[in-house]
């Protein structure tokens, strides 16, 4: 069947070119991608419970924040090495999901909005709150002695661009067929109408819930690999803003497409990086770009390139 | 960023100066002329490039904009006296946010598309940590002005260094003897639930103890907090001093509130100027603050003694005699921690000068150059004091002062010794490899 | 302190944060209810207020009071009319859609921060209240001799603190007038409840938006006029009130303004009184971890009906 190749190639084309970036790209441009990828992996997790699902949290920087200092606590208070300590980051941000998933599935609409803002504001104050092992806001070192990987330094440009490159091709892809199998289609079926879900007798809580895990599971592996790669964790990543950035890569990029939430990413980071370069006011000039783009570009990125002609995008 | 304008009395005052060798660390360094390399004359003349990370939004905005004033001021007077190793000296800022992930960004940006020579000029502690792994991994010096315990306490790598501005831990630890002699033994510490308050908290209750006082409670403020009053039940009765350490903006608030609580008869009042950097201390709502003591890095009030270093610079930075803006009297400075961005420059210059540092590939010359600087006398490169610096822990220890407001002035009361403050060494950053 | 002060002190404190989040969340309450959009920039026309507070009373300086009663007139009406402007030129065109407003109006949030760190500068600045005093408060105790009245150390609250706490209750009333009372009122409930029917009866329903934006920003200019006094302006001061004003409006039930007040009571007076058993941090999770178990249990709110 075309349409479902024509995806495909897309994707896999998506992860050939930012391979190719690698031996192209000017030294700074690779690091940025490697930032990039690591919080593209985060919003594509937020897409799968907003894009996908319909609900709206502003709570998902505790995910992060659990993948984050679940590695980042793990490989400095236990000692574990990279492969453990990430297997208890993606447990700790699951199972906060789970527990958070359980308590605000119970709402919905704004409500579940300011539930999960709530929420992650607790686990805000809690990490200040644990000073003694978190160091509060002003965070910790990962050490470069502790982010080795069979042997291979992971702080290197290049370790750091193919580890961020292999974490977000295996979340890409598992994320592309994720939403291709009957459970992403009754994810849409939930955003589209949650009643008429019902009626056709799938279990909407069961789905939402199980939704808001993989969710969490995904915002906890960019969390951790940013501990991993970037060497540091700290609370600012756990406060509002980290959880405001992920809606907005997401609608910027297009709500509800793979590649949306990549897009997103590029874009918003390259719009700040390039007009700080030009002016002091450079959130000025974001500001505005924004406004435009809600009245030039109202479903996002991808979701406007396929409004008008390119039909097939995932 | 900088555009030395030309005022030839000053220069020639500040000229002469210098020819009497008030830059140490020139001398030593000073015929070495690189002439056999191949690219020397093409590099003499380009400039060095200090990458300058700098808070201009965010929540540390207020002390960014004094930041990049000094640091403009610093490379003026450098570039009039000949630049560093006889080339100009440029300053390429970008703005971190005041955010840690931000400021590693920047730290990138700064080695590999403006490949500066080094970067330098961060304040706020979670931004530091943030980016030195960063600047570790891209083999960077970075040169921080944030008075964090960071360095010293083994956390970051060899290319981290703070120079000129004394951190916490001995910030705090040469406090006690002072406090517990004229103020009181029982003291009420109410800091701020951050990592900045608990270094407070752990390391001023160990040294006030072995004054003989002992701290009779501790309040840990949360963040964001706008409103305080009912937290303040919780100091004891007996307390005899209050040391308080708030930051950001709800701080009058805080010391208005405390005023408002204790009404007309209060327990004596110890702060770090920390919570009134860029304050006026005659804003309405601080009458309660006269008679109190605060800690400060470097006076912000002209004081009787000040020497000609300390006026020379508190001019050549746009300072009145109140620490405020020349041109806007309202606009107050961040006086007690932005020399250390005059200072940080200027030990930047005389490493580079003693490494002969022809650039990147002489970095790790530079950070040994550092390294072996020891004591660094008062001078108009360094118009805080004396300044003795321990190349193990890349921190270095200064005199404190402790001024008392007096008639809406803060003078200073007491001057501690560089040995007050001193601790045992935590790290050996010169063990790691480069 | 004694336990019996200490509890009287913190619900006082706690008296006075819930009126601030009343003045803080009532602009919402309307702009939410009538609306159903989610403005991210709402925080920031309450900086703007505080801020223009500061220049208003600089400006014209002299005794405190001029300043504030100023302030008082002219920050709700510039900050209301940049709401409508933003409304208009904004809002509007992207047809009051879900996801797009939350966008557009976090690219607001950045203009109006950035044009703001820009003219204002990022100092913390004080607004002086137009009257300020101390008040010792008394506390009724059984001793040795019988039932006495004492003044325990630290017991107090000062005047512009009471002020405020009128202050809210004051707006709060001309607000429900307004809304229940008026011609303009019964046209906003007309359209809170079916703006398509609103329509069809000639309600001219763009109109009505645009002044509800207006009218709600001038709101959060007026509660940070009354509330500046007690904080700082400075220009990063919106983000708090924005969260916390949501959390009222949720809390209390979407567009009902007297759930609006219960909520803010409920989580005013249970930071202050839960300060009082648990060290400061503590007491901060505590709360806001009780606070999202009301919605969890109630999600319609205190006073919203449950949604159809």
């Amino acid at each position: 069947m075309m349409a479902s190749r024509k995806p495909l190639a897309l994707h896999l084309g998506i992860l050939a070119l930012l391979l190719v970036l690698f031996f192209v790209l000017p030294a700074y441009h690779v690091g940025a991608f490697s930032r990039i990828m690591v919080l593209a992996i985060y919003a594509m997790g937020y897409n799968l419970l907003f894009g996908y699902t319909g609900l709206l949290s502003l709570g998902h920087a505790m995910f992060f924040a659990a993948g984050m200092y679940g590695f980042g606590l793990t490989t400095n208070l236990t000692g574990f090495s990279v492969i453990p300590a990430f297997a208890s980051a993606m447990l700790a941000a699951g199972l906060l999901a789970l527990g958070v998933g359980y308590l605000a599935l119970r709402t919905a609409g704004v409500a579940f909005m300011i539930v999960t803002l709530m929420f992650a504001q607790t686990v805000y104050l809690i990490i200040l709150y644990f000073g003694t092992y978190t160091r509060g806001d002003e965070g910790f070192v990962v050490q470069q002695a502790q982010r080795q990987l069979a042997g291979i330094d992971l702080t290197t440009e290049t370790a750091r661009y193919f580890t961020a490159f292999i974490l977000f091709s295996v979340c890409f892809l598992a994320m592309a067929k994720l939403v291709q199998m009957p459970f992403g289609k009754r994810l849409i079926a939930i955003r589209e109408n949650e009643e008429r879900a019902r009626m056709l007798g799938y279990d909407v809580a069961n789905l939402k819930l199980r939704a808001m895990v993989i969710s969490g599971v995904f915002s906890g592996v960019a969390g951790a690999s940013y501990a991993l790669l970037f060497g540091y964790v700290g609370a600012s990543f756990a406060g509002v803003q980290y959880s405001i950035f992920p809606l907005l890569w997401v609608l910027l990029g297009g709500a509800g497409t793979t590649i949306g939430p990549l897009i997103g990413v590029i874009f918003m980071f390259y719009l700040i990086d390039i007009s700080s370069g030009w002016t002091n006011a450079y959130m000025l000039v974001a500001g505005i770009v924004l406004v435009l783009l809600t009245l030039f570009a109202p479903q996002g990125i991808v979701g406007t390139l396929r409004k008008r002609g390119v039909a097939w995008l995932p | 960023m900088t555009q030395p304008t030309k005022k030839p009395t000053k220069m020639n005052r500040r000229k002469a100066l210098i020819g009497l060798g008030a830059s140490t660390g020139a001398l030593a360094a000073g015929g070495a002329f690189p002439g056999a390399e191949r690219f020397a004359h093409a590099q003499s003349a380009a400039p060095i490039k200090i990458g300058f990370q700098k808070h201009a939004t965010g929540i540390g905005a207020a002390y960014g904009r004094w930041y990049g004033a000094t640091t403009d001021a610093a490379v003026k007077r450098i570039n009039e006296n000949g630049g560093i190793n006889g080339r100009p000296v440029e300053i390429v800022v970008e703005d971190d946010a005041t955010d840690p992930g931000r400021g590693a960004e920047v730290l990138e940006k700064f080695a590999t598309q403006h490949e500066v020579d080094v970067a330098f000029g961060t304040l706020f502690s979670h931004v530091v940590i943030g980016s030195a792994p960063r600047a570790g991994e891209l083999k960077l010096p970075y040169f921080v002005v944030s008075e964090g315990h960071h360095v010293a306490s083994g956390m970051l790598n060899r290319y981290t260094l703070q120079p000129c501005i004394t951190d916490v831990k001995s910030q705090v630890i040469s406090m006690a003897p002072f406090v517990a002699e004229n103020l009181g033994k029982k003291v009420t510490m109410i800091y701020p639930d951050f990592a900045f308050g608990h270094d407070h908290r752990d390391f001023f209750s160990e040294a006030i103890e072995a004054q003989g006082g002992e701290v009779v409670a501790k309040i840990a403020i949360p963040p964001t907090e706008t409103t305080f009053t009912r937290y303040f039940p919780n100091i004891p009765r007996e307390t005899e001093v209050i040391y308080h350490v708030m930051v950001g903006p709800a701080v009058l608030t805080f010391v208005k509130e405390l005023g408002e609580f204790f009404g007309p008869n209060r327990p004596e009042l110890f702060g770090f100027i920390d919570s009134l950097e860029a304050v006026d201390i005659q804003s309405p709502g601080l009458e309660f603050l006269e008679g109190s003591y605060f800690w400060e890095g470097m006076p912000r009030h002209a004081q009787a003694g000040d020497t000609e270093a300390q006026k020379a610079y508190r001019a050549a930075v746009g300072c009145n005699e109140r620490g405020a803006s020349v041109e806007d009297p309202a606009n107050v400075s961040t006086y007690a921690h932005m020399f250390g961005c005059w200072e940080t420059l200027n030990v930047i210059k005389a490493g580079m000068e003693a490494a002969d540092y022809q650039g990147p590939a002489d970095r790790p010359k530079l950070i040994e150059a550092v390294e072996a600087m020891s004591a660094i006398p008062a001078s108009e490169d360094h118009p805080q004091g004396d300044k003795l610096f321990n190349g193990k822990t890349h921190q270095v220890f200064a005199q404190q002062h402790i001024s008392k407001v007096t008639d809406g002035t803060l003078v200073v009361e007491h001057s501690t010794s560089i040995e007050d403050g001193m601790y045992e060494d935590e790290v050996d950053y010169t063990t790691q490899t480069f | 302190m004694d336990f019996g002060p200490h509890l009287m002190l913190a619900s006082l404190e706690g008296a006075v944060i819930s009126a601030i989040l009343v003045l803080t969340a009532m602009g919402l309450s309307l702009v939410f209810g009538v609306m159903r959009v989610v403005n991210v920039a709402h925080g920031e026309f309450f900086m703007l207020g505080a801020v223009l507070a500061w220049v208003v009373s600089t400006t014209l300086g002299g005794h405190p009071a001029i300043g504030f009663i100023g302030a008082l007139i002219v920050a709700p009406v510039l900050v209301g009319c940049i709401a409508a402007g933003v409304d208009r030129f904004v809002l509007k065109r992207v047809n009051y859609d879900a996801d797009r407003t939350i966008v557009a109006t976090i690219g607001v949030l950045y203009i109006i921060q950035q044009s703001t760190l820009m003219l204002y500068g990022p100092e913390a600045r004080p607004v002086q209240p137009p009257f300020n005093t101390r008040l010792s408060l008394p506390w009724f105790e059984f001793g040795e001799n019988g039932f006495a009245m004492i003044w325990p150390w630290g017991l107090s609250i000062t005047s512009y603190k009471l002020f405020v706490i009128f202050a809210a209750a004051a707006v709060l009333v001309a607000l429900w007038l307004l809304l229940t009372r008026t011609r303009i009122g019964l046209i906003m409930r007309a359209t809170q409840q079916d703006s398509d029917t609103a329509q069809a009866f000639g309600v001219p329903v763009g109109k009505v938006y645009s002044w509800v934006f207006g009218l709600g920003a001038g709101l959060a200019a007026l509660g940070a006029v009354l509330v500046v006094p007690i904080q700082q302006a400075h220009y990063l001061m919106g983000g708090d009130p924005l969260l916390l004003a949501f959390i009222v409006v949720i809390i209390g039930g979407l567009g009902s303004l007297p759930g609006t007040v219960i909520a803010a009571l409920l989580i005013g007076m249970s930071d202050g009184i839960i300060s009082v058993f648990f060290s400061p941090t503590l007491a901060k999770i505590i709360a806001t971890f009780l606070v999202a178990m009301v919605l969890v249990f109630r999600p319609q709110g205190l006073l919203g009906r449950a949604e159809t």
